[in-house]
């Protein structure tokens, strides 16, 4: 069996949907982080299926782009989960429902 | 090496930088600012400003890191003169004499319309843009040998007659700083590079002449010449604006080219634009009605006054209006401007030039009026002839001034004229370099000034103005006129500080000396220079003028010109002869006057016309009318006038506004109260009603957004995939 684009994009998809409804329901901070993460890399592998596919590199190159971000992202959201307990004592994002700190 | 051009700026630049570190260093280490210590005399002041004769009374007046100061401060300028000589001799006397211009490019500055992803856009902004460019052509080279060399020279001197100052590292960091500006100056290949050394010359000047900050005259003088050059600056950069819109470009050969190719169409433009360009030029060149600022810069250190003040600073008005010969040539207006300008500025000047009792005073209003010679040189259309002026008054006039420096020196701060006499066996050097460069400002033959000079009044005599034509007689007079009265004040000043009887106190007598090697070798030098400098340009010898052609190709023919008529042997001769003669006489009255009779037939005279001598020692009054005028009136009295005009003619139409203002808002409060608000109201309450339903939406939990986001990019996405 030859993998074609389609497999690809089928498990990009599923990734991506997988990430969107960890984002939606989870309740824990953390998980809510790591399921953004999931989508990134879907993005990822999506981009890297195609770049392949079309022989054009800037996908690779934006893939690239999106772990950097992906990092920054990480940094930048853990600081944010440290931050929360500190205030909340929880990580429960439905308790994080107000502007003021 | 000749690639190399920008180095010649670059290496002052550096000097300036590490002169500027090493100076704030030293400061930092003794933990102090330059300290002038509160309850000084001014006399021990005005001893410790003119390098302190007595210093090895006081080893602790030594400033910091000195030895490294004079060593970068000399050798950057030393280094960018052999670059500069180097370059010019790599791209050739001969090849720069049949129009070589040597241009380098160090980067694209302003970019204007062109996009460095997409490339040239097109339309009309594709191709502006400006570069940081040098251009050595025959002019900027031999500007630049000049300065460079001079301003070595200059630096040297420094090193001698600032040793003792405080303030040496911040010295030669300022004159590294304007040896930098003033080469990006005369180097730039466009006009706005030009004006950013134009106005770094400016900042250095300013710095300069406020170098002694803590004396109230010093930082005035400072900022009077700042203000007053804003004026001209303010005339240049319009005319900067005007050359843009018309030409689309700011470069020279640009703009040169397509002004001398077309002249009919550019022609209509040009006196307004050369006009604008003049007042730049009037206020850096310190030409009437902006020179004020000039005579009181001789408040700042002496070799300023030589290197900045009269040698190189204020002749780049006259290098700027050559420069853009070709605009120029295009307004014959304009020339006549420049021309009477200059005129009238020279016989100006140098009438105040006489009565003066300041040293510095008298050389700074000399060169007000060798400036005007230079105008009137370029209004007359020998652009040449004012620039050999510019190369020979560089030497003669810088000769002059570090001799003023020497002898000030001599006499431990004394400038007053009244106060000197029988200098001349004391201080032998500094005496004989000194009347070497007066003879050859006053146009003796043989010295550098006659050729010059000469080469400037034949011109004006030759010169046709279009519409008047007996303006270049009138003109060619008032150029003799001060020619004769230069030779008189210039021997006037020789007789009163070097001939007679000493007329200070003997204290001081005792204690003349003769200055240091390092600054004797530089006048020898200038004075040496001041003879053989004018040889270049012999004008009415064929194989003799060596300048004409050199510089030649910067003057672009312009297509339907005639050519340049030149004068005959005998007229030139007889010319000549009444320019030598006018100076003999100036020089025979002014000896008489005051070295034979100690000056008392001049008293006599201001005795027997005492109106006139306060007239012309009060400098026809022009500073107090600037006071009057635009400090007081127009600053001050015309804000009283304002704020009167402003309390009863303009409070009317408010007091009248608000009577109908009050009975429109009675109308208008009924109004609002019943329309108005009932409409808005309606709206209010109708809105209401509506976001009751998107409230419930607003819950403030992330997941719930992300949830619409989603649901909403999944609805956009289906609905164009179904009727796409």
């Amino acid at each position: 069996m030859t993998v074609t684009i389609n497999h690809f994009l089928v498990v990009s998809f599923l990734l991506f949907a997988i990430g969107f409804f960890g984002v939606l329901v989870r309740r824990n901070f953390l998980t809510v982080l790591m399921s953004v993460e999931l989508m990134l890399n879907a993005v990822n592998l999506n981009l890297i299926a195609f770049s392949r596919r079309l022989s054009d590199l800037t996908g690779q190159v934006f893939s690239v782009f999106v772990i950097t971000i992906a990092a920054g992202e990480a940094a930048i959201g853990l600081a944010l989960t440290i931050s929360l307990f500190r205030q909340r004592k929880t990580l429960n994002v439905e308790e994080a429902d107000v502007l003021k700190g | 090496m000749k690639e190399l051009i920008w180095a010649i700026p670059l290496f002052p630049l550096a000097g300036f930088l590490v002169n500027g570190f090493l100076y704030l260093a030293g400061m930092r280490r003794r933990g102090e600012r330059e300290r002038h210590p509160e309850g000084v005399q001014p006399a021990v002041e005005s001893v410790k400003e003119h390098g302190h004769p007595h210093a090895h009374l006081h080893p602790e007046t030594h400033p910091p890191f000195k030895s490294a100061h004079t060593i970068v401060g000399t050798v950057s300028v030393a280094l960018s003169c052999l670059f500069a000589f180097g370059a010019i001799f790599d791209v050739g006397w001969k090849s720069l004499a049949h129009g070589a211009v040597q241009i380098v490019t160090l980067y694209r500055w302003i970019p204007l319309g062109v996009n460095q992803s997409v490339g040239h856009v097109p339309g009309p902004l594709g191709d502006w843009f400006v570069d940081v460019a040098f251009r050595l052509d025959s002019l900027s080279a031999l500007m630049i040998a000049f300065v460079t060399f001079v301003g070595f020279l200059i630096h040297v001197y420094s090193v001698g007659y600032m040793g003792h100052d405080r303030g040496y590292g911040r010295y030669f960091a300022y004159l590294n700083l304007f040896m930098f500006a003033m080469l990006v100056l005369v180097l730039a290949d466009n006009f706005l590079l030009l004006f950013v050394g134009w106005e770094g010359v400016g900042l250095c000047s300013y710095l300069l002449i406020g170098y002694d900050y803590h004396k109230k005259t010093a930082a005035d003088a400072g900022k009077k010449a700042f203000v007053v050059n804003r004026i001209g600056d303010f005339g240049f950069i319009l005319g900067i604006f005007g050359i843009f819109a018309l030409f689309g470009s700011l470069e020279f050969t640009k703009v040169f080219s397509a002004a001398a190719a077309d002249p009919a169409r550019y022609a209509p433009y040009m006196t307004l634009v050369c006009l604008c360009l003049f007042l730049g030029a009037c206020g850096k060149s310190a030409q009437f009605p902006l020179y004020v600022w000039l005579p009181d810069a001789m408040a700042g250190p002496t070799p300023v006054s030589a290197l900045i003040h009269a040698a190189t600073m204020v002749t780049a008005g006259v290098y700027m209006v050559v420069r853009c010969n070709v605009l120029f040539r295009l307004s014959p207006r304009a020339l006549v401007v420049v021309a009477i300008i200059g005129a009238f500025t020279a016989v100006f000047a140098a009438t105040i030039g006489i009565v003066q009792n300041d040293i510095k005073k008298v050389l700074a209003y000399s060169t007000v009026s060798q400036l005007g010679y230079m105008f009137l040189a370029c209004g007359a259309g020998a652009f040449v002839a004012g620039i050999f002026h510019v190369l020979t008054h560089a030497f003669f006039k810088a000769c002059l001034f570090l001799g003023s420096g020497s002898v000030i020196h001599a006499l431990a701060g004394e400038q007053d004229v009244r106060k000197m006499g029988g200098l001349a066996p004391k201080i032998p050097t500094t005496y004989r370099t000194f009347l070497i460069a007066t003879l050859a400002i006053s146009g003796v033959p043989f010295f550098a000034g006659f050729f010059s000079k000469d080469a400037i009044l034949s011109a004006v005599y030759e010169a046709r103005f279009e519409g008047v034509p007996s303006l270049a007689k009138v003109l060619w007079a008032a150029a003799l006129v001060t020619a004769g009265l230069t030779a008189f004040y210039m021997f006037r000043l020789v007789s009163l500080t070097f001939y007679g009887k000493y007329r200070g106190t003997e204290e001081r007598e005792a204690a003349i000396h003769e200055s240091p090697k390092s600054m004797t070798i530089p006048l020898i030098i200038l004075a040496a220079l001041s003879i053989v400098g004018g040889y270049v340009g012999i004008e009415f010898v064929d194989w003799g003028n060596l300048i004409k052609p050199f510089l030649s190709p910067i003057l672009l023919p312009i297509a339907p010109e005639a050519a340049e008529g030149h004068a005959a042997l005998g007229r030139e001769i007889a010319l000549m002869a009444a320019s030598v003669a006018v100076a003999g006489a100036g020089i025979l009255l002014a000896w008489t006057w005051y070295a034979k009779r100690q000056g008392r037939p001049a008293e006599r005279l201001a005795q027997r016309w005492p109106g006139v001598y306060r007239v012309l020692s009060n400098k026809y009054y022009v500073d107090e009318f600037y006071e009057a005028v635009f400090v007081e009136g127009f600053a001050k009295e015309g804000g009283a006038f304002l704020w009167d005009f402003d309390a009863t003619v303009v409070d009317l139409i408010p007091n009248g506004a608000a009577a109908v203002t009050r009975g429109l808002s009675w109308v208008a409060a009924a109004f609002d109260e019943y329309v108005v608000d009932g409409l808005v109201n309606g709206v209010a309450n109708t809105l209401q009603a509506a976001y009751q339903g998107f409230r419930k939406a607003e819950t403030g939990r992330v997941q719930n957004y992300a949830l619409f986001m989603g649901g909403g990019l999944f609805a956009i996405v289906a609905v164009y995939l179904f009727f796409r």
